[in-house]
């Protein structure tokens, strides 16, 4: 896509909400040119308020969102679980990057934008506690942590789902199965652009 | 004792004491850690004073009470005190009005290779930001 588009006007810049570990694999399989960022300490989704992944966002030449984070997949992967196809949100990126299309006004952009609350705010201070306790080898106090910020932000599948590798579950064994039973509203964030896919018949 | 506090990208280490299940933090290292400074108008950061009604609640031999502390700020605490670390969040109300503003917020991480990378150097080009996980 990147060379597709061309290096001039147009960076993706990827960010794992990972440890280095379990990113590694990723971005050494895609061996891309481009930015391809780790954030352990989850400031990217605190900064722009995600709770899902994979979730992209467009950013003008000025540096302003003209598209806020929407639940899209660069491939047709999971495309029979989440029911999204890749395509339509493909041409319209491609539109974008070629002559500026496709990017919302600033009400737009605001009115798909999910608000903090304070029980979200509350969740991120928790899970940030959580990952330096984690870090600092407290493993016990960091799974308290960890859970508490899951009670209070149970939609957020970065904190959610996420705490699983780090507590030691398996994040596509039960526990996500679970999760996904409570949680899977919308896929816990609104989806931008429709690009259902047609029912399975 | 020393408490970790996490504020965002930063942590201070923080002198404390514990009283029961209170965290009495050291009001100099406050200071030199968030700005804020307990004063005769209240807790003043540069010439922004938020009133302290209840000062007994807040100050104690020359300690600031940090559940009262964060409640005066308005911010997210989530404390451990017996781990000895706290972190501190940001208010909804902040992070809603930064995102108000459309402007993308700036961040600086590392690739696999520790070299930092900050959004800000892509002025000027359009950036498809891509937030995904191995999970």
């Amino acid at each position: 896509m990147y060379e597709e588009l061309g290096h001039d006007g147009f960076v993706p810049i990827t960010v794992a909400l990972d440890r280095a570990e379990d990113a590694r694999p990723f971005i050494e399989r895609a061996n891309a040119t481009h930015p391809s960022l780790v954030d352990s300490d989850h400031r990217v989704a605190e900064l722009y308020h995600i709770s899902n992944v994979p979730t992209m966002i467009w950013i003008d030449e000025r540096g302003r969102i003209c598209r806020p984070h929407d639940a899209q997949f660069g491939t047709d992967t999971f495309a029979s679980f989440t029911g999204k196809l890749s395509a339509p949100y493909l041409d319209l990126l491609r539109a974008w990057v070629r002559d500026g299309s496709g990017a919302m006004s600033g009400d737009e952009v605001r009115r798909h934008s999910p608000a903090p609350t304070r029980e979200t705010q509350l969740a991120r201070a928790e899970r940030a506690l959580a990952w330096h306790l984690h870090q600092a080898g407290r493993g016990e106090a960091a799974e308290r942590h960890f859970r508490r910020a899951g009670e209070l932000a149970p939609l957020d599948w970065t904190i959610r789902r996420g705490s699983l590798p780090l507590l030691g579950e398996n994040p596509f064994g039960p526990a996500f199965f679970e999760l996904a039973k409570q949680g899977r509203t919308e896929y816990a964030m609104e989806s931008v652009t429709p690009t259902r896919a047609p029912a399975q018949s | 004792m020393m408490l970790t506090l996490i504020d965002g990208e930063r942590r201070h280490a923080i002198g404390a004491q514990l009283a029961g299940s209170q965290v009495q933090v050291d009001a100099a290292d406050v200071e030199a850690a968030l700005g804020w400074k307990l004063a005769r108008e209240g807790l003043c950061r540069g010439s922004v004073c938020i009133p302290v009604r209840d000062r007994a609640s807040l100050v104690s031999d020359g300690g600031l009470d940090l559940e009262a502390l964060a409640a005066l700020l308005d911010r997210p605490l989530a404390l451990d005190t017996e781990e000895r670390a706290a972190a501190l969040g940001e208010r909804a109300e902040d992070r809603a009005a930064a995102l108000a503003t459309l402007e993308a917020p700036d961040f600086t991480l590392p690739d696999l290779s520790g070299r930092l990378h900050t959004l800000s150097d892509h002025r000027g080009k359009k950036v498809l930001l891509i937030a995904y996980a191995s999970w």
